[in-house]
């Protein structure tokens, strides 16, 4: 089973390349907490579409917002 | 060493990515030069031959210094110049101009990489020199032997990233903070700013971009930043005295929009590359190329035209944060359009009062350019085209 987890941290570290992936704790904001501005997101949203083929639509957006959530959203979204 | 920047004294080369015979194009890039603002690639102003590299690797310049000499299509090198490497001493240059038109141009067939230093990633470059590390000392792992960030954590020494910056000169983060703190002094010194706001209904153009982007895949997406670009670009365009540069004791208006998008970076500091010919664009296209600067910004890779040829400055807050902000010109720039983040207000459409979101535009203008009715004029042009999202 894909580790959902690891490749959505390994994303987020790829747009944020100063972000420890293991100092991010799961209800860390990605917004609030670790301060990605709206371009960001969106480059994180294509990211795991490229990557999973998942279409977060904007209204999702808070449901990966989060490693928790969206490790979540991930592994109901993405057809194993 | 062109000046990238009012208050650019020095910089540092770091990168060829021409060498001696090849043809260049006026805005090819030539060069990368390390400076306050991070590594910016140098345009080159004229076509023509490299004749000679003069500027050596790692060598910090004064703006001004030479750093190639290229001799134009029959031009013939300077007689005081140093000999010319092998290659390009042969026919084209020894000859006479009259003779040299007639003859074809060299093919450059060169690649555009080799003998020019080390190829290293943005990110590599970065972490080598936060790290004083010599690239040209690392084993590239990447495609072709390119240096990849992991090579230069791994040619790091020990747990090196404290000493790197508390060493030598500082790190980037405070050399960019006295690039600004130098700038914004500069600019609260000569320039009489003034400034007028307005809070506007963005209502219409979240609801747009909701609709818009809901049948679309993520690439194609639009952020309501690329919306209020558009606005604030083709409000300049009509407003010309918001848009261009004042320099020697006068105002040259610009014939075209090149808006500085302001870019904070991570871990702090801010850059403000121009988006060029945004007059030109679409909607899609902005966001595109809004896209594309926010991603050099963030990698260190900025062109030399985009850090010198903005016209007026926007600095959003983004979707979330502070509702307004009253910014500082950027010189010689005679503008800034501060807009806040959106906020859900209790606001009067028609005769009922209905929760609305709602942004406070703020403009800076410079007094010796602009009065408050030229301000008052572009504020609502911007907030007209606001209402008519579709139609930007």
């Amino acid at each position: 089973m894909t580790d959902f987890r690891a490749a959505y941290l390994e994303e987020l570290t790829n747009i944020a390349p100063d972000i420890d992936p293991d100092t991010v704790g799961d209800d860390e904001h990605i917004q609030d907490d670790l301060e990605l501005d709206s371009m960001d997101v969106l480059n994180l949203v294509m990211a795991l579409h490229k990557r999973f083929g998942v279409d977060i639509p904007e209204a999702d957006y808070p449901r990966i917002a989060t490693v928790a959530l969206a490790t979540r959203y991930l592994e109901s979204h993405v057809a194993s | 060493m062109p000046s990238l920047g009012a208050d650019m004294e020095a910089g540092k080369l770091v990168e060829w990515t021409v060498q001696p015979g090849d043809q260049v194009s006026r805005g090819d890039v030539v060069a990368v030069v390390e400076t306050q603002k991070g590594a910016i690639e140098i345009e080159i102003f004229e076509s023509g031959t490299v004749h000679e590299l003069i500027a050596e690797l790692g060598a910090e310049l004064p703006v001004g210094a030479p750093l190639a000499v290229i001799l134009a299509e029959g031009e013939a090198p300077p007689a005081e110049a140093p000999a010319a490497p092998e290659s390009v001493q042969e026919d084209m240059t020894a000859q006479s101009p009259a003779e040299d038109i007639t003859a074809p141009p060299p093919t450059p067939d060169i690649a555009p990489h080799a003998g020019a230093g080390p190829a290293a990633s943005p990110a590599a470059r970065v972490r080598a020199h936060e790290l004083g590390l010599d690239l040209s000392a690392i084993r590239g792992s990447g495609p072709g032997g390119v240096i990849v960030l992991a090579d230069v954590e791994v040619a790091a020494p020990g747990p090196a990233r404290p000493q790197a910056r508390t060493g030598g000169t500082g790190s980037a983060i405070d050399e960019m903070r006295k690039a600004i703190a130098a700038a914004m002094t500069r600019s609260k010194q000569s320039i009489p700013h003034f400034y007028l706001s307005e809070t506007i209904d963005v209502q219409p153009a979240m609801d747009y971009l909701a609709a818009l982007n809901a049948d679309r895949p993520p690439p194609e997406r639009v952020l309501l930043g690329a919306l209020f670009v558009r606005a604030a670009t083709r409000a300049a365009a009509k407003i010309k005295v918001m848009n261009g540069h004042f320099t020697d004791g006068a105002f040259r208006p610009a014939d075209r929009v090149n808006p500085g998008i302001a870019v904070a970076l991570r871990g702090g500091g801010l850059v403000a590359p121009a988006l060029m010919d945004a007059q030109d664009m679409t909607l899609d296209q902005t966001m595109s190329g809004m896209r594309d600067l926010v991603t050099r910004a963030r990698a260190g890779r900025l062109r030399s035209s985009e850090m010198t040829q903005g016209t007026i400055t926007i600095s959003s807050l983004g979707e979330t944060g502070a509702e307004a902000m009253t910014g500082v010109i950027f010189p010689p720039q005679v503008a800034l359009v501060g807009i806040g983040a959106p906020h859900r207000r209790p606001w009067v459409v028609g005769d009922a009062v209905v929760p609305r979101h709602v942004v406070t535009l703020t403009l800076s203008a410079d007094h010796r350019v602009s009065d408050g009715r030229q301000v008052a004029r572009f504020i609502s042009e911007f907030e007209t085209l606001m209402s008519e999202p579709e139609a930007l």
